[in-house]
């Protein structure tokens, strides 16, 4: 008898954690597959009065400015409260995200709560690929980090390189239950007939419940876009 | 344009603007004896540059010579004021220059940079020349397309609208129609 009891010992501990490993893998798995489905399903209906915490990822040169155009119609008391991040070698874009802000509070908008913040940059204009890979994990480790702190519950970008680590941990954060999101794409306006790598990778991999084009052309191109005309 | 009553020119302002970028090419044939000839010959007064990250400075002048005054600056937060006062822009083809150009109801002329490696910005320069709201150009071409242009051409650019995107995400987010 002792010598099974020990023979179970023995063996138990290794069975036992490779149980909880598939048992681990498979749930991920299970939950994988269900966010795949989800993404893109609309939502629930809720009340107007309900807020979503907003995360707009602003990117140089016009996107920054395309992105303002969007925020300009939608509704503020909805997206809110609004976290703006920006590469850290980006610095127009903060600033003008803040004068939005601004001018939301002189016109009399109440209630208003927007935080700034920067993120260690995945590429560089012009860096070369192979460095680009170790400067791509720490500007995920970064991603993590942010995203661990706002959680939310909107993403809305519309192409800087500095959207994918952000978009995919918001997928994680979707796969391991940590924070439901709702990720809106809209391909910037100067792309016209090819997309962006962003935009490649987001539509490809299906991570954006809504992916936005604003010319026919890529509509034609990629048939699960929505083609919304200019947005400028 | 020409002489106004007490003999002072009317300004014609033409704006150069390079956005945050650096585009030495843009500057340098701008600031070249023929695109300014050019220019002068087709009425304008002024010459103003925005050069953004450029190494390459302009040479400045009063113009008092019977020639065009040239003037640069580096950058500014907002352009808007410069582009207002302009009679013509002539841009690098980002999105964000272009736009705020032709909202502005403003004749632009857009220069592609042939330096930027996969160059889509062309794209957006070339879409919006086909439906005449602009001219596009390369620096070497500049002087030609401004010796030929016909700005009573141009068609105005009816700005777009960004309140149908707005209403797909209220409706995915399962927030009820507005009125």
């Amino acid at each position: 008898m002792e010598k099974n009891t020990s023979c179970f010992f023995s063996n138990s501990s290794p069975n036992l954690v490779i149980t909880c490993f598939v048992a681990f893998i498979t749930i991920i798995l299970v939950r994988f597959l269900y966010v795949i489905y989800r993404t893109g399903k609309p939502l629930n209906k809720r009340t107007p009065q309900q807020t979503l915490s907003t995360l707009i990822v602003l990117g140089s040169g016009g996107h920054t400015a395309e992105m303002i155009n969007l925020l300009l119609v939608l509704q503020k008391d909805r997206f809110t409260p609004r976290f703006y991040i920006a590469a850290a070698t980006d610095n127009m874009s903060l600033q003008k995200a803040r004068m939005f802000e601004n001018s939301l509070a002189d016109s009399g908008v109440k209630g208003i709560s927007a935080e700034f913040m920067q993120i260690y940059r995945s590429r560089e204009v012009g860096q070369s690929y192979v460095t680009s890979v170790w400067t791509t994990l720490v500007a995920t480790a970064h991603a993590l980090w942010l995203m661990i702190k706002i959680r939310p519950q909107v993403v809305l970008c519309n192409g800087p390189g500095t959207c994918i680590p952000l978009c995919v941990i918001a997928f994680i954060f979707k796969v391991v239950g940590i924070r439901w999101s709702s990720i809106f794409y809209v391909e910037s306006i100067a792309r016209v007939k090819r997309l962006s790598l962003s935009g490649l990778l987001l539509y490809k991999l299906q991570i954006a419940d809504q992916f936005f084009v604003q010319w026919p052309q890529l509509q034609r191109k990629y048939p699960r876009a929505h083609y919304v005309g200019c947005l400028m | 344009m020409g002489e106004a009553r007490d003999g002072v020119k009317v300004k014609r302002v033409v704006f150069v603007t390079v956005g945050t970028t650096c585009f030495d090419a843009l500057v340098k044939v701008a600031d070249c004896q023929e695109v300014k000839d050019e220019l002068y010959r087709r009425g304008y007064t002024d010459l103003l540059i925005q050069m953004g990250r450029g190494s390459y400075l302009p040479a400045k002048s009063t113009g008092d010579d019977g020639s065009l005054a040239v003037d640069y600056f580096t950058f500014s937060l907002s352009i808007a004021d410069h582009l207002r006062s302009a009679s013509l822009v002539i841009s690098h083809a980002g999105s964000g220059s272009i736009f705020e150009t032709l909202q502005l109801g403003k004749p632009l002329i857009v220069v592609v940079n042939e330096d930027l490696m996969d160059n889509h910005q062309s794209e957006l320069a070339e879409e919006l020349a086909e439906r005449k709201h602009l001219y596009c150009s390369r620096p070497l071409t500049l002087h030609q397309t401004i010796a030929s242009m016909d700005l009573n051409s141009l068609v105005p650019y009816t700005p777009g609208d960004a309140t149908p995107v707005a209403k797909l995400i209220n409706r995915f987010l399962g927030f009820p129609e507005e009125s």
